[in-house]
């Protein structure tokens, strides 16, 4: 993109921003690799305000294939109300074997079907990324490691759009979670331990999605 | 020309090529990742001099998620140093429509990677033959 190309851009964007109603959601994406607790950080949002769930959660890879969106939750943190949308994307990775999935016990072609609509909602929450999101939650699990390129590339590529983006630490109730690892990880950004799972620390995470999407 | 016979021959080997900045530097996006997912998709280990910009790679990975098939592509291992902060893009070069871009990358095809590490300054991978 030219200079005259990233002027024209960057006039649209304040000119957006200057007239934009500030009651319009933002379209907050979470993102991270498979299995890092997404669908389950999303439901206890979801179910903290307003009562309804995003979507199952499971231990299987892929379980979310496609994009799902929340609209309307309204976060209240220190009398100012964030409105926000969520989004539960899936896993991304550079890679889908359908053999991982007969690991799971299931026949081969419900693998294979699993495995296709993987590969597609993997696309799907890149063009989310690219186009569609206001900013990001980035969520990974504590007890693995951080440092892979799936993460490394992604958090690239949400600096690269300049959306806002919080980390998150997840499964902080595991044996063997290192939140200091995250850190290290991405010491360019903060990182906010927490258990999606048993809502531990949640009161945080609602606070900086307040300051960071607010 | 004759025929191959050798049991060494090209088909039990692993062919890396090494694509320098300027061979990509011309290149579209698009070409660009056409060019490494059709040398993954052959077998081969594919090393780029100057890597992908953040959008590129985002687009990499879209690409190979639409080309993945069950019985053939499992998609791609990637690997690269990270663009040091000497060298990054500052506001003017952004400006002037400059994107960073990562350092030496390695893409080789995942069913046959069996091992991609790296550290700061050591990429090391680990290859099965097809």
């Amino acid at each position: 993109m030219g200079l005259f190309a990233e002027l024209r851009d960057s006039i649209s964007r304040v000119s957006a921003s200057l007239f934009a109603d500030d009651s319009e959601p933002k379209r907050i994406g979470i993102y991270g690799p498979p299995n890092a607790g997404k669908t389950t950080l999303a439901n206890r949002i979801a179910r903290d305000w307003t009562g309804d769930a995003v979507g199952p959660e499971s231990h299987i890879p892929h379980e979310t294939r496609r994009a799902r969106r929340k609209e309307n939750v309204e976060i209240k943190r220190d009398g100012k109300t964030v409105n926000i949308d969520i989004v539960d994307t899936p896993g991304v990775t550079t890679k889908v074997d359908y053999s991982e999935f007969l690991e799971h016990d299931m026949e081969k072609d419900e693998a294979v079907r699993r495995s296709r609509e993987a590969t597609e909602g993997v696309a799907e929450a890149m063009h989310w990324l690219r186009e569609d999101v206001d900013g990001v939650i980035y969520v990974l699990d504590s007890t693995e490691d951080p440092f892979t390129q799936v993460n490394t590339m992604l958090i690239g590529i949400i600096e690269s759009r300049d959306l806002p983006v919080l980390i998150l630490a997840n499964k902080t109730d595991l044996e063997g979670a290192n939140i200091q690892r995250v850190s290290n990880a991405f010491p360019q950004h903060e990182t906010i331990p927490l258990s999606a799972l048993e809502g531990e620390n949640m009161d945080e995470v609602y606070e900086k999605i307040a300051e960071y999407f607010g | 020309m004759p025929e191959t016979t050798s049991d060494d021959g090209p088909g039990d080997g692993v062919q890396i090529d090494l694509i320098s900045a300027e061979r990509m530097s011309g290149k579209t996006s698009m070409e660009k990742i056409r060019m490494i997912l059709d040398g993954v998709r052959d077998g081969k280990i594919v090393v780029l001099e100057s890597g992908l910009t953040p959008d590129e790679e985002s687009k990499l990975i879209e690409v190979t998620m639409s080309e993945i098939n069950p019985d053939g592509f499992s998609g791609i291992e990637i690997e690269s140093f990270p663009q040091s902060e000497a060298n990054d893009t500052g506001l003017l070069g952004r400006l002037m429509g400059k994107q960073s871009t990562s350092k030496l990358t390695v893409v080789g095809p995942a069913n046959q990677i069996q091992s991609l590490h790296k550290d700061e300054t050591l990429i090391s991978a680990l290859v099965s033959r097809k």
